[in-house]
């Protein structure tokens, strides 16, 4: 009863909010800014909120921006309810060819990173892993905090004898997608198992719901680990483990070292690269390994022209100033190289219609 | 029984010439749109389930193509390859709410009969507020509550205490490492969340037995423990069964606490220490960021068979009731 109550009030409430949005929509319209609209990923959302606040206030052209979540982002892209979507994992091949507005390029935005967080108590400096060591350890092959694998590489770190708890997210996310990317990139045994997505079979462990999840179990239970996302591990000052990067230095999670691992993969992608690439255990000596991108997901032939211009000087400005303000959200931001050649593939998003 | 149709019935019995309470009703306007109206919101909530029952068998019937029957009996759920059972959730949502319904029923009719029977009035009215105000609080708080509280609680007192003290700890129920998630801690946040609905239920009918009937049982020489027992509880019997299966409804369908707590694991474990899954949490879990086909219908199809456990354990308990009801009708 309480909950169908509940429920209730908030249909209408989201029935009220949608149709005071509407009103404004009409009326912005009249008036010449038109909104644009978005939808999807969760993870980058801190700083999207931030870039279309700034932008509303040099440019006057309100982004309207709905963090429902990667999956949903696709969906409302596919069926064009929206002027662009946003996702923390590149669309498939099948993804794209349901899209109905055509071929969907994608825009890296910002980068973002999974840290790996434990609960031990008597190790006080960093652990230090490798990406190997964490597939084994997510596969429930490493159990014990003793391991002699362990102990190898954190030699003078005193190390319980204790069993090893591993918490995982328990809700599709593309924070999940990153890290189990990473896993099947570095460890056959990985790819062959649980493999990538935002969602697979975990082969041991618990499930938390969020990142605030999957740390609170962490947090309360001596001898767990998991993998959240560098911002909320840093905004709670948790524990964070060195990985070992393909050129084998361990790197702590910064924005500094995630930045690198994009330029460390740029040198990898060729001028015509569609940017749906995954940039985990990257090149580059300073490279954090589990890194990603995250994405704007823009229909390459704009239905409607003058929104496609609006979007086109939007993401210009975010590939210019709009970069500035990653870091102190904690998001890394994009190296130079690769925001001048993102800034010109912006040339590619035409319209069907010619511009008025 | 309304004004009006009272009206005409006296007027009918009255014996007025010419005038029958189908007439009166018959002419009255008002009563004709009010009969329409009514009649309309009746129907609105069938047509409405009937729909919502339609559109999520569609939506999952890829899904059941797929699968079949291994649907429900296979404890896969891969979303990479596209495997997927729902077996440890349709357990994990039974073997919950059982044990919670387990855990408050007691508790909720101990509060109904002490509120009913023995509180005296300047307390009853506090008390019985208190705990209804447990129904009113967000199941998110309840979530948070058991990660802080009832977690660490049961992992470092409750667990020990069963293992160790009771030397129950190689019985199949209680064996593997307790880490505090699991399916004990949701069924445990799932009594404290369920007892308001039953007890509230429990206590309105014991109020609502007749004086006449405690009277007569006091007069015959019962103790107040036997008046309760064989003269009261018994009268109110099918009404409580009703706040139990109200309280069973909930349990099945809760979604946030029990996700918060129950260690999502697909996984089938007779240990009351393991993780679980449920239904309801894997849904909410999964759906928002759920992109391939086969997923989103695997999702439906977990809540079309949510929807059917849902009914049939409905069914199952207005078929008690009705049993139970029966011999003590007086």
């Amino acid at each position: 009863m309480r909950r169908t109550a509940a429920f209730l009030i908030l249909v209408v409430a989201a029935a009220c909010s949608s149709a005071g949005s509407k009103s404004s929509d009409t009326a912005a319209g009249s008036s010449g800014s038109v909104d644009l609209t978005g939808a999807g990923a969760t993870f980058p959302y801190p700083i999207y909120r931030k870039w279309f606040s700034v932008y509303d206030s040099v440019s006057g052209i309100k982004i309207n921006y709905q963090s429902i979540g990667s999956g949903g982002g696709i969906r409302q892209l596919q069926e064009q309810t929206v002027d662009f979507g946003a996702s923390d994992a590149p669309m498939s091949e099948e993804e794209i060819a349901k899209a109905k507005g055509g071929p969907v390029l994608h825009f890296p935005t910002v980068l973002g990173a999974d840290v790996i967080t434990y609960n031990l108590e008597s190790v006080t400096q960093p652990l230090r892993l490798t990406g190997e060591l964490i597939a084994e350890i997510f596969l429930g092959k490493v159990t014990k905090w003793n391991d002699r694998r362990i102990a190898a590489l954190n030699s003078g770190v005193t190390l319980p004898n204790a069993d090893i708890l591993v918490v995982h997210r328990s809700d599709g996310s593309g924070t999940t997608f990153i890290f189990t990317d990473y896993l099947a990139t570095v460890s056959p045994a990985w790819a062959a198992g649980p493999g990538r997505g935002k969602e697979v079979q975990w082969p041991v462990g618990l499930g938390g719901k969020g990142n605030e999840g999957v740390a609170g179990q962490v947090k309360q239970t001596p001898g767990a680990i998991g993998y959240v996302e560098l911002a909320y591990a840093h905004q709670n000052k948790l524990p964070v483990a060195h990985v070992r990067n393909a050129a084998s230095a361990f790197i702590e999670p910064t924005t500094e070292s995630i930045t690198a691992a994009a330029a460390g993969a740029l040198a990898a992608l060729g001028p015509s690269s569609d940017y749906r690439v995954s940039i985990v255990n990257a090149g580059g000596a300073a490279s954090y390994p589990i890194s990603s991108f995250t994405w704007l997901l823009v229909y390459q032939n704009q239905p409607d022209a003058t929104k496609g211009r609006k979007l086109v000087d939007f993401m210009k400005w975010m590939y210019g100033d709009g970069q500035n303000y990653a870091a102190e959200l904690d998001y890394a931001p994009l190296p130079g190289e690769l925001r001048q050649r993102l800034t010109e593939r912006l040339a590619q998003i035409g319209s069907n219609t010619a511009a008025k | 029984m309304s004004e009006s149709t009272a009206a005409a019935s006296a007027a009918a019995e009255a014996g007025l010439p010419g005038l029958t309470a189908g007439d009166i009703e018959g002419r009255s306007l008002g009563d004709r749109i009010y009969r329409g109206v009514t009649t309309v919101f009746a129907a609105a909530v069938p047509i409405l389930l009937v729909l919502i029952t339609f559109e999520v068998m569609v939506a999952a019937w890829p899904a059941f193509r797929q699968f079949g029957l291994r649907f429900i009996t296979s404890s896969a759920w891969d979303p990479v390859r596209g495997d997927f059972g729902a077996a440890p959730m349709i357990y994990g949502t039974l073997v919950s709410s059982a044990l919670a319904l387990l855990i408050a029923t007691p508790f909720a009719l101990g509060v109904a009969i002490f509120l009913a029977e023995f509180a005296p009035r300047w307390l009853r009215q506090p008390v019985a507020f208190l705990v209804d105000l447990l129904a009113a609080v967000p199941s998110v708080v309840y979530g948070l509550w058991g990660v802080f509280v009832l977690v660490p609680f049961l992992r470092g007192t409750v667990s020990p205490f069963i293992r160790d003290t009771l030397g129950l700890g190689n019985f199949p129920l209680f064996t593997g490492p307790d880490y505090g998630y699991n399916m004990l801690s949701a069924s445990v946040i799932l009594a404290i969340m369920i007892l308001p609905y039953t007890s509230a239920v429990a206590r309105e009918v014991l109020l609502a037995v007749p004086r006449s009937q405690r009277e007569a049982a006091l007069a015959l020489g019962a103790t107040k423990w036997e008046m309760i027992r064989d003269a009261v509880v018994p009268y109110a019997r099918s009404g409580i069964i009703g706040g139990i299966i109200l309280g069973l409804g909930r349990a099945l369908g809760e979604t946030m606490a029990v996700t918060m707590l129950i260690g999502n694991r697909h996984e089938i474990s007779s240990s009351l220490f393991a993780p679980g899954y449920t239904m309801a949490s894997v849904i909410a879990n999964q759906f928002t960021e759920a992109t391939g086909d086969l997923h989103i219908a695997a999702l439906m199809a977990v809540g079309a068979v949510l929807m059917f456990t849902t009914l049939l354990v409905n069914i199952i308990a207005r078929w008690l009731v009705w049993r139970v009801a029966r011999p003590a009708r007086v």
